[in-house]
């Protein structure tokens, strides 16, 4: 079964797009690896191969998940379907 | 999958197995390398590892070098060894550890004898240790006797996703059966520091873990000019799709799946507290960390790759995984074990976990890795500061 998305974990709020790229308005098939789950998604923006997708509607100093864990904090709030990067989030690092 | 309970290896005196059966020709000293060179060629059955230290080097830094060198003349992997160094000090040193395992090792040094004459003698026990190894045959082992080192390179973030996790999955498939498991990469763990210090499973473990990594960050805090956020991660990994060193650390921590380390390890440092899983102090330079990892003991490597890494050990095989299909395609040649099928949902982790055990047995048995018929013989001594 063709996937355009994949989400680590259960609790991740962001996946990564294995396509190509996907494009506005694209419905996308999500697979959760962790339980092997199957979960829809309209993206927001185009998203090239590789780079992530807001699950869920994020409000700046919220934590990205991905594979489970802290990985930084949103800087700019973002919408469900939106692309996720350096642009609206930051590490927790520096 | 119902998972091998053995495989077929090379038996040593000292208990241990071997997948691979070499005879080394090991120089102690940068300036020995002509000579075990030349054994190397004259004998037919043995290689030489040549390096560029072992002068001038004191305290940790040449404890080290003695611990890499005498690790990987022990290591179960080399049948018989020849030392060769320009004093006989050094040289007896290394040839007195090694001894205890049981196995044939002689010692020579050049001083006052010069190369032509080290050389023949040399070459004479050589010969003798070469003949006698190839009359070894393998015989069936328990899986436990497997010593598995991992190290990633070359990462893109395919290898978080489905390479890295792969490794992940043999590790929790494997470690109950009794299996030795290695991982490393000091450097590649920050961001993820804190997480992984709780997978020690013990207070002490996690301590020691503490500890190593924070040694680690302030020799970075001394050394770096900057604060590491303009280098990690790299402007290639940003276009890539990572967004903080975080991500990029989780992401190499998906190689140890959900165990968790009975201890922590210096560079080159062989096990001591039985089976599991072990954390060792390493750099992240590929050919570094997996020279420490064979001279700690560890008889077969697992090398997930992104953009396709092609290192390889003299002594220990390094089997090859990628999840990344235009890497798989594009340097097949290096790569052995694909499974880049698992990001057209084709393969799940569970099938590719599979995969890659069954990889891992056929090269125990004796399958050539495919770095090794390549000719990859990386062999890099970690160095932690200036010869005097």
């Amino acid at each position: 079964m063709a996937t355009d998305i994949i989400i680590h974990d259960e609790k991740d709020n962001v996946g990564v797009v294995v396509i190509e790229k996907i494009t506005p308005k694209q419905d996308c098939s999500c697979w959760v690896m962790e339980n092997d789950k199957t979960v829809n998604i309209q993206s927001a923006d185009e998203i090239p191969l590789g780079h992530k997708i807001a699950m869920a509607d994020l409000n700046e100093g919220d934590t990205i998940i991905k594979y489970g864990h802290d990985i930084g904090k949103v800087v700019k709030s973002i919408k469900k379907g939106e692309h996720v990067h350096v642009h609206n989030v930051k590490t927790k690092k520096w | 999958m119902e998972i091998p309970k053995s495989f077929l290896g090379y038996k040593r005196e000292n208990g241990r197995a071997g997948t691979r059966n070499h005879v080394i020709i090991l120089p102690v000293d940068d300036i020995s390398n002509a000579c075990a060179e030349a054994v190397a060629n004259n004998i037919k059955g043995t290689i030489a590892l040549p390096h560029s230290y072992g002068r001038l080097q004191f305290g940790a830094d040449l404890e080290l070098h003695f611990r890499t060198m005498i690790g990987t003349a022990k290591n179960p992997n080399v049948a018989a060894a020849i030392i060769i160094g320009i004093e006989p000090k050094w040289t007896k040193r290394i040839v007195d550890e090694v001894a205890k395992t049981g196995k044939p090792v002689e010692g020579f040094s050049i001083e006052g004898a010069g190369d032509i004459e080290t050389i023949m003698k040399a070459s004479k026990k050589a010969q003798e240790f070469s003949m006698w190894a190839s009359e070894k045959q393998r015989e069936e082992c328990p899986i436990s006797d497997l010593w598995i080192s991992v190290k990633c390179g070359e990462s893109d973030t395919t290898s978080g996703l489905a390479s890295n996790p792969t490794v992940g999955n043999l590790m929790d498939k494997l470690e109950p059966l009794g299996v030795h498991l290695c991982f490393g990469e000091t450097s590649e763990l920050t961001g993820a520091e804190t997480v992984c210090e709780k997978r020690g499973k013990t207070p002490e473990a996690q301590e020691k873990f503490k500890k190593t990594w924070n040694e680690y960050n302030d020799f970075i805090l001394k050394e770096a000019t900057d604060d590491l956020s303009e280098s990690q991660p790299t402007a290639g990994n940003i276009a890539g799709g990572l967004t903080t060193i975080e991500e990029k650390a989780f992401g190499n921590f998906q190689k140890i799946g959900s165990r968790q380390f009975v201890d922590v390890l210096t560079p080159a440092e062989e096990p001591q507290k039985g089976p599991g899983l072990y954390f060792m102090d390493t750099s992240s330079a590929a050919a570094e960390c997996v020279t420490l990892q064979a001279a700690g003991g560890f008889n077969i490597h697992l090398f997930p790759t992104g953009q396709g890494n092609i290192i390889g050990n003299p002594i220990e095989p390094v089997v090859k995984l990628t999840a990344n299909p235009l890497t798989a395609v594009s340097m097949s040649e290096h790569i052995d074990c694909d499974v880049s099928k698992i990001l057209s949902r084709e393969m799940n982790l569970d099938q590719a976990g599979d995969e890659l055990i069954k990889a891992t047995i056929r090269t125990a048995n004796g399958r050539l890795t495919c770095a090794e018929a390549l000719g990859h013989r990386e062999f890099v001594m970690t160095k932690l500061y200036r010869s005097a």
